[in-house]
């Protein structure tokens, strides 16, 4: 977790390679990522061993300086009925009955999860209000952000929120200034139950399976799994679930999360359409010009004027 | 060569635009956030909570110069701490607005007998009246004998909490102390 793993990987609204960020390779004239260590990081959160204790919660609205917010009761230990601007990272306390019809809680720790292949980036125009780095943080900078709101569209885990008052959109940064420093995410150091972990995305997913392996031998959950869905190119948090083959039930966790058909549309082929409409018009324009001339105003219209 | 006033004016904002334009802001977005505790003084100290009392780490502006009054912007758990190695409960999570609070009680008060309302006392005036306090109470309920005439010095009217951040020192003397005064319902929070 080196400064060097903090480089950006893409830009929204920014065509072509990244520049800046990279280190030029003098034997075969390339420039590639100055990465000291090339792993991606990766948030493991382990759902069978969580308590909703919501330490993770309180760390992240301290380390962010984000103030408490009034709670209402809303017949759940839920603290939010969803995250916020100002909240990023709420435990779902889903209700289900266990195989014997009692009581079970699904909890989840709902924040953004950092996709390899970002929804909200796809959709961003905004040149560099959202930066993807190296490790596979994907960070929204607010002094780029035109408040659009497409990231909002484009998020298929309803993670990007609006601020009414300043007009941008904010989200989990999965501690991007703590992680260039070499330290842990707030919510990972908190974890009393120690059902969070961080590290690089390839021990997590050995930690991951570790963990499903046990779940299944020695447990009833046989359906249990890790959640790291391909749709979106795997994601930089990824889930340990007692029920893999249904995370609907952890409170509307995508089964198959993809980038909406329309961004792709409006971002590829409409782009390009519109493109070329653009271009086909002025050289219509031009032609038009060569052909007719420019118009001039005939004499009884100047004398009307 | 025949560059006109108004061909100049004409060039030179065009390039300098197309200059400024062309400067690659990019490498500065590269940066992270500032880290805000980048710069503090770590202090390690004792959540003041439960009984588990797992070690916190303080993070002050300022270099503790002499002439400086530092001030607390992070707590987070001490990863050296046996006890929690880092971690902490929702409570503990808030122990920076626990120590930056308006409601924070500065100074002692005291809730007189039958009064609505608590009123400020000076320390001295605190200390005397605690004194005093004790001294009645255990003249009043003080036990030396019990039902078969054995000797057994209880001062039964007094009780003692301690709170987790209290020493392994400091829960000595109480403990001393108490058991002098004779102090049976005593608790230290030692018991974890």
């Amino acid at each position: 977790m080196s400064n060097g793993t903090m480089e950006i990987k893409a830009i929204s609204g920014h065509r072509g390679g990244t520049p800046g960020g990279g280190v030029y390779d003098q034997s075969d004239g390339k420039t590639r990522s100055g990465t000291s260590r090339d792993y991606d990081v990766c948030k493991l959160v382990d759902t069978t061993t969580c308590i909703g204790c919501k330490a993770c919660e309180v760390a992240c609205l301290e380390w962010n300086g984000y103030d408490f917010r009034d709670t209402t009761f809303d017949n759940t230990y839920q603290t939010m009925p969803d995250t916020a601007w100002n909240f990023w990272n709420l435990i779902r306390f889903n209700e289900d009955t266990d195989a014997d019809g009692n009581l079970q809680w699904l909890m989840r720790k709902d924040q953004c999860m950092h996709c390899a292949d970002p929804g909200c980036l796809e959709a961003c125009p905004a040149d560099g209000a959202i930066v993807q780095y190296q490790n596979g943080i994907v960070d929204f900078n607010q002094e780029h952000c035109i408040g659009c709101q497409y990231c909002v569209t484009g998020c298929p885990f309803n993670i990007p929120k609006f601020n009414d008052q300043t007009k941008k959109v904010y989200k989990c940064t999965l501690c991007s200034d703590r992680v260039g420093a070499g330290l842990e995410p707030a919510c990972i150091k908190a974890c009393p139950t120690g059902c969070l972990h961080f590290g690089s995305k390839e021990d997590m997913l050995f930690e991951a399976n570790k963990r499903v392996g046990q779940i299944k031998a020695n447990t009833s959950y046989k359906d249990a799994g890790v959640y790291d869905p391909e749709g979106v190119g795997g994601t930089h948090v990824i889930y340990v679930l007692h029920d893999a083959t249904n995370p609907e039930r952890y409170g509307g966790l995508p089964r198959d999360p993809r980038i909406p058909f329309m961004v792709k549309m409006w971002k590829g082929p409409l782009k390009w359409l519109g493109g070329l409409g653009i271009t086909l018009g002025a050289f219509a324009m031009f032609m038009h010009y060569v052909r007719y001339g420019p118009k001039r105003v005939e004499g009884e219209e100047e004398k009307k004027a | 060569m025949g560059l006109s006033r108004r061909d100049f004016f004409k060039v030179v904002p065009g390039g300098t635009a197309a200059l400024l334009l062309g400067f690659d802001a990019a490498p500065v977005l590269a940066q992270a956030k500032e880290l805000k505790i980048a710069r503090t003084t770590e202090t390690r100290s004792t959540c003041p909570y439960c009984s588990v009392s797992c070690g916190v780490i303080i993070h002050t502006l300022g270099d503790k110069a002499k002439n400086v009054t530092p001030q607390v912007v992070h707590v987070e758990g001490d990863p050296d701490h046996p006890i929690n190695k880092g971690t902490l409960c929702p409570k503990g999570a808030s122990l920076y607005q626990d120590i930056l609070n308006e409601r924070r009680l500065l100074k002692p008060q005291v809730r007189r007998p039958g009064s609505d309302h608590w009123e400020d006392i000076s320390w001295d005036k605190a200390y005397s009246e605690i004194a005093r306090h004790i001294k009645t109470t255990r003249d009043a309920t003080f036990v030396e004998t019990d039902a078969n005439g054995k000797t057994v010095n209880r001062c039964e009217g007094i009780g003692f909490n301690g709170g987790c951040t209290d020493t392994n020192e400091f829960n000595y003397l109480v403990v001393k102390t108490m058991r002098s005064l004779g102090v049976c319902y005593l608790e230290n929070q030692a018991r974890v």
